[in-house]
């Protein structure tokens, strides 16, 4: 009893029909992979310039030359990977940390303006980000004077109201019950955030760790326009820079792409379940 | 005296604490303020000057006025509705159809699609972005001319020519950017109850009829939320068409986003920038509005 007929009496339909699906579902699933697949075959293949090249489906040779081709186009490639670590993980921390205590002020503690400041910072989440873009950047670069530095690429994304909203909806479910006996029993407002709150919202937290982490290391377009020293960037304005500097090496190139993928894949194989929860944290009972 | 004694201890509970939720939202709105609020404003501001670092100038309406009478700025705003509408409707149609088809599958199995569909999704932009460059390669041996080649389609230079070039970005965007569309899918799905579908057989109904009759209206609020979500994205895009075409060839894959990037870090022209930007708020303001008014009057939240 459900949309789909169960075939109770005749096994051999079922089993045709789901086979017909999953069939379906492989077609578009290879076509989903193929990018993927492509970039990681031919980032084993040798550093030379494409027109030599041609394009292989299926691995013929396995080699890492292609892989020290790009570490060897700057001195500090390697320092692109440690950098995009450091910022992803301060990010990470700071918002886990600051949007968890704001989520928990707005739907727990009454004081004055609460309704009034959620309200501004819901409206602000409707802002396209071309808005800020240009002051921003004339406030990190022309005003404060950090270029080229963690502070910058890290501050503007400390906490991004996203994650307060998503903070307050899952602490707001949490019975005020218990708070009110934990003030009873003399508990400290930062007590019952520390004792209470946060141990009860261990799940939502580590989805918002992992999706934040996955932003700030894909991210491109601010540390693009902060950064224009080599030691400096992100993995992903490196991999940028790699490119337009050489247009023509196929192998390298992949190389590259695959680098600055694979940490998230990792990521992603072994805390799926977080990331696949992630997704509808935020839209299903939005 | 008990239930006063309450009343009392509850009074004590609930105020009382006005300065640690300051305290717990301090740093938050020190972020957004200095980080968000203050920009917006500032963007306001530098819309109606001519920027310069040591003293601008006050030019009024002058850069809306421009940002009006300038074909490039139109021409942006078309490409950026024609990019909207070949991919967000397709792609809700390719999640919705894909999602109905994992829903008989076993648990596992639907996981394991799941993660496969959602993959895209977690390699970064400037990643995916430098592998279809070369999916796109204009030579012969190009992956996407091989397979054309098999249909019997001639040499194409997918990215090279106004033709093909925005074709070129919304088949990109249609393969990579459907996994939380089908996640979000299916979660609505697996949350119909089971009773509509026995009532519904009960009285015979088909497969299709219970698919127009029962799911599609359950999956209204949904398809509103993906459908407003993904156009406002689809408003902002800017990567793509930055890093694999730069707008070329001939501005025919100029979008709006990518338009505001280049006159602001392009040609630094602040003023002209932050009044494009206000004018998509403006856009995308009106189009949400417009979404929630004519499909958002029946759904509930």
């Amino acid at each position: 009893m459900a949309l789909f007929k169960r075939h109770t009496n005749r096994k051999s339909i079922l089993y045709i029909r789901n086979g017909i699906i999953i069939i379906v579902l492989l077609a578009f699933a290879l076509a989903t992979l193929f990018p993927i697949y492509f970039m990681i075959i031919s980032s084993f293949g040798d550093p030379i310039e494409a027109g030599a090249a041609s394009y292989t489906l299926w691995p013929d040779k396995f080699t890492l030359a292609s892989y020290k081709f790009f570490f060897d186009y700057s001195e500090h490639s390697y320092r692109w990977l440690i950098n995009s670590f450091v910022v992803a993980a301060c990010v990470t921390v700071s918002n886990v940390l600051f949007a968890s205590l704001a989520g928990y002020a707005f739907s727990k503690i009454r004081f004055r303006g609460r309704s009034v400041l959620f309200a501004v910072l819901l409206c602000a989440m409707m802002i396209p980000y071309q808005v800020t873009q240009v002051p921003l950047y004339i406030l990190i670069v022309n005003i404060f004077q950090i270029e080229n530095t963690y502070a910058a690429l890290i501050a503007p994304s400390l906490v991004t109201v996203y994650n307060i909203f998503l903070a307050k909806q899952f602490i707001s479910s949490i019975p005020t019950e218990i708070i009110e006996s934990a003030k009873v029993e003399g508990c400290s407002q930062w007590k019952i955030y520390a004792k209470i709150i946060l141990p009860l919202s261990k799940t939502v937290m580590a989805v918002m760790a992992i999706l934040t982490f996955m932003e700030s290391w894909n991210t491109f377009f601010w540390p693009f326009l902060v950064t224009n020293t080599m030691e400096m960037q992100t993995i992903q304005v490196g991999l940028k820079n790699f490119r337009f500097a050489n247009t023509t090496y196929f192998a390298p190139m992949m190389a590259g792409a695959t680098i600055s993928a694979v940490p998230m894949f990792i990521l992603f194989f072994s805390l799926q379940k977080y990331f696949l929860e992630g997704v509808t944290v935020g839209a299903v009972k939005g | 005296m008990m239930a006063r004694l309450a009343r009392i201890v509850k009074k004590r509970i609930v105020s009382g604490d006005g300065g640690w939720a300051y305290a717990f939202i301090a740093v938050a709105l020190v972020v957004f303020a200095l980080f968000t609020a203050y920009p917006v404003i500032h963007a306001f501001m530098i819309s109606f000057q001519e920027y310069k670092p040591l003293g601008s100038t006050y030019v009024g309406f002058d850069n809306y006025v421009h940002s009006f009478e300038d074909e490039l700025f139109w021409k942006s705003i078309k490409n950026t509705i024609v990019y909207t509408a070949l991919t967000v409707p397709v792609n809700l149609l390719l999640s919705f159809g894909v999602a109905i088809l994992i829903l008989p599958l076993k648990k596992w199995l639907q996981t394991s699609f799941k993660a496969v569909y959602y993959l895209p999704a977690v390699a970064s932009g400037v990643a995916l972005s430098v592998v279809w460059l070369w999916i796109f390669d204009p030579l012969q041996s190009g992956i996407l001319n091989q397979a054309a080649a098999f249909f019997g389609i001639g040499n194409q230079n997918w990215l090279g020519t106004s033709a093909t070039s925005m074709f070129s970005l919304v088949l990109m965007a249609w393969l990579s950017s459907h996994g939380t569309s089908i996640i979000i899918y299916l979660a609505a799905l697996i949350g119909i109850d089971n009773s509509y579908y026995e009532a519904a057989e009960l009285d015979g109904a088909s497969f299709f009829q219970k698919l127009s009759y029962i799911v599609i209206p359950f999956m209204k609020p949904t398809t509103l939320f993906l459908l407003v979500t993904g156009i406002i994205g689809s408003f902002q895009v800017f990567q793509n068409a930055y890093l694999m075409t730069g707008g070329g060839p001939d501005n025919a894959t100029t979008m709006v986003g990518l338009l505001i990037f280049n006159n602001a870090f392009k040609y630094f022209e602040f003023g002209e920038a932050s009044a494009q930007a206000l004018i998509l708020t403006v856009i995308i303001a009106i189009i949400s509005f417009i979404q929630f008014k004519f499909l958002g009057n029946d759904v509930e939240y």
